[in-house]
C-alpha cells in the first residue's frame, strides 16, 4: 500500500509516456505522429519534475524564513529540453507542409507506397 | 460579422500592450521571481502573433519586418557568445561572470538572459511568418 | 496527505483522460486543440510540484507556440485523417510490454517526495548554498545576525545561465538553427526584397 500511494504518481507518467509512443506507432498521419511524440515528451518533463520534488519543500526561490527547497536541477534541465523540444516540433512540422506539397498526401502508407513505386 | 470583428479589435487592442509589457517584466525580473529569458521570448512573441491574427499578416509585417527578425535572432546568440569572450578578454574562462567585478554575476545573468530573451522572439515570430505566409499569396486576417 | 491532494487528483485524472481521447480523436484540429489542453494541464501539475520557471515555460511555449504552428500546418495542409487501417494489436502489445517494464524500474525507485531521495541528498546536501554564490555570504554571514535579501533569489534563472551557462549557450544556438531550418524549408530563399508585399 505504501508503495502505492509512494510510486502512483511515476506510474501515472509512465501511462501518459505509453499513450503518446502508441499514438506515434500506430497512426499513419504525419500530424499525429507529431502529437503522439509531443505528448510522450511532456510526460518525460513530468517524470522529471516529479523526481525533484521534497514533500515539504516550496519553489526554489530563495526567501527568508524557508527552511526546505524543492531540488531546483531538474527544472533546469528541463526547461532547456522544453525549448529544444519544441524547436525540433517546428522543423518537423515544416518538413510536413512540404511533403505534402511534394506527395500530396500525409498518410505513411500511401507515402511509402509513392517512394516504393520509385516516384 | 461586424460587431464579430470589432469586438476582436477592441479586446485586442485592450490586451497586446499589457502581454508585451508584461514580458518585459519577465525578462528583467527573471532572477528575483519566476521568469527569464525563455519565458519573456515567447510572451513577446504571443503578444506579436495575437497582433497579427486580429490585424492581418500585411500589418504584422509592417510593425515588426520580417529582415529585421532574422537579424535579431542572429544578435541574440551573438550577445550571449560575446558576453563568454568578453570574459575570457579580461583575463577568465569563457562565460566566467567573476571577470565583470563585484556584481559580475548579477550583470553576466541579466545580459546573457537578455541575449536569450531577443533570440527566442526573433525566432518564434520568424516561424510564423513562415508558416503563415506560405499560403496563397500569404494569409489575411 | 497534503493539503492539494484533491486539486492533485483532479489535474491527473484530466492529464490521463486528455491523453486517451487523443488517441481515439480522428479530426486533425480536434487532436491539436487537445494537445494544447494536455500542455496546460502538464504546466499545472509542474506548478503543484513546485517548479513554477518550467510550468512557465511549458503553458506558454507547449500550450501557446506550439499550438499556434500546428495549427499554422493544418491550415496548409487540411484537417482530414484517415481511419486508422492496421490493426491496433501489435502496437499494443509493444506498448504494454514498453510500460510493464517501466513499472518494474520504478519499483526501485525512491517514493515522491522522499526528502532521502539520493537526488536530495547527493552530491553534498545544501545544494543551493553551493551553486549560489551570493547565498554564501547571505545565510551565513561573517558576523552579522539577521540575513539580507540575497542578491538573486530565483535558483533555477541563476544556475541556468551561470552554472550551466554553456549548456544554455548551445540551447539558444539550437533554437537559432532551427529558426533557420524552418526559414530555409518554408520560404526556400526565394524572397527578395521587395518581391512580397
Amino acid at each position: 500500500m505504501e508503495t502505492l500511494t509512494g510510486l502512483f504518481n511515476y506510474w501515472i507518467v509512465i501511462v501518459l509516456m505509453m499513450t503518446g509512443f502508441y499514438i506515434a506507432i500506430a497512426r499513419g498521419h504525419l500530424v499525429k505522429k507529431v502529437i503522439g511524440l509531443n505528448i510522450f515528451q511532456t510526460s518525460v518533463f513530468l517524470m522529471y519534475i516529479t523526481m525533484g520534488k521534497v514533500r515539504g519543500g516550496t519553489a526554489p526561490i530563495l526567501k527568508d524564513g524557508v527552511e526546505t527547497y524543492t531540488h531546483p536541477l531538474p527544472g533546469v534541465l528541463i526547461l532547456t529540453a522544453i525549448v529544444v523540444g519544441v524547436a525540433t516540433t517546428a522543423v518537423a512540422l515544416a518538413l510536413i507542409v512540404r511533403i505534402k506539397e511534394s506527395y500530396g498526401t500525409i498518410e505513411e502508407d500511401e507515402l511509402a507506397a509513392a517512394d516504393r513505386e520509385g516516384a | 460579422m461586424r460587431e464579430n470583428r470589432i469586438l476582436r479589435i477592441v479586446a485586442a487592442k485592450l490586451l497586446i500592450p499589457y502581454i508585451l509589457l508584461f514580458g518585459l517584466y519577465v525578462q528583467f525580473h527573471g532572477d528575483f521571481g519566476p521568469g527569464g529569458g525563455f519565458q519573456a521570448g515567447v510572451i513577446f512573441a504571443a503578444g506579436c502573433i495575437l497582433y497579427g491574427l486580429v490585424f492581418g499578416l500585411a500589418a504584422l509585417r509592417r510593425a515588426v519586418s520580417p529582415v529585421v527578425l532574422e537579424v535579431l535572432g542572429a544578435v541574440g546568440v551573438l550577445v550571449f557568445a560575446g558576453t563568454g569572450v568578453a570574459t575570457m578578454a579580461r583575463g577568465r574562462n569563457f562565460l566566467d561572470y567573476d571577470a565583470f567585478g563585484a556584481h559580475g554575476q548579477h550583470w553576466g545573468i541579466l545580459v546573457v538572459e537578455f541575449g536569450v530573451g531577443l533570440a527566442v522572439t526573433a525566432v518564434m515570430l520568424s516561424m510564423f511568418f513562415a508558416f503563415a505566409g506560405r499560403g496563397k499569396g500569404g494569409a489575411s486576417g | 496527505m497534503s493539503d492539494t491532494v484533491l486539486v492533485d487528483i483532479l489535474v491527473l485524472v484530466l492529464l490521463v483522460c486528455t491523453a486517451l481521447v487523443i488517441v481515439r480523436m480522428r479530426g486533425i484540429l480536434a487532436a491539436v486543440m487537445l494537445t494544447g489542453i494536455y500542455s496546460f494541464l502538464g504546466a499545472s501539475w509542474m506548478l503543484i510540484l513546485d517548479a513554477p520557471d518550467v510550468a512557465f515555460t511549458e503553458a506558454a511555449v507547449g500550450a501557446g507556440i506550439s499550438t499556434v504552428l500546428m495549427l499554422g500546418t493544418i491550415s496548409l495542409i487540411g484537417t482530414q485523417a484517415k481511419e486508422p487501417y492496421r490493426s491496433p494489436w501489435l502496437p499494443l502489445l509493444i506498448v504494454t510490454a514498453t510500460g510493464a517494464a517501466l513499472v518494474y524500474g520504478t519499483l526501485d525507485m525512491p517514493h515522491y517526495g522522499d526528502p532521502e531521495a539520493p537526488i536530495q541528498v547527493y552530491p553534498r546536501p545544501g545544494y543551493v548554498e553551493l551553486v549560489h554564490p551570493d547565498t554564501r555570504d547571505a545565510f551565513h554571514p561573517p558576523g552579522k545576525e539577521g540575513a539580507h535579501p540575497p542578491e538573486m533569489p530565483n535558483v533555477v534563472t541563476a544556475v541556468l545561465a551561470s552554472y550551466r551557462g554553456y549548456d544554455t549557450l548551445g540551447e539558444t544556438a539550437v533554437i537559432f538553427t532551427a529558426g533557420v531550418a524552418v526559414l530555409l524549408l518554408l520560404t526556400g530563399g526565394r524572397r527578395r526584397k521587395g518581391d512580397r508585399p
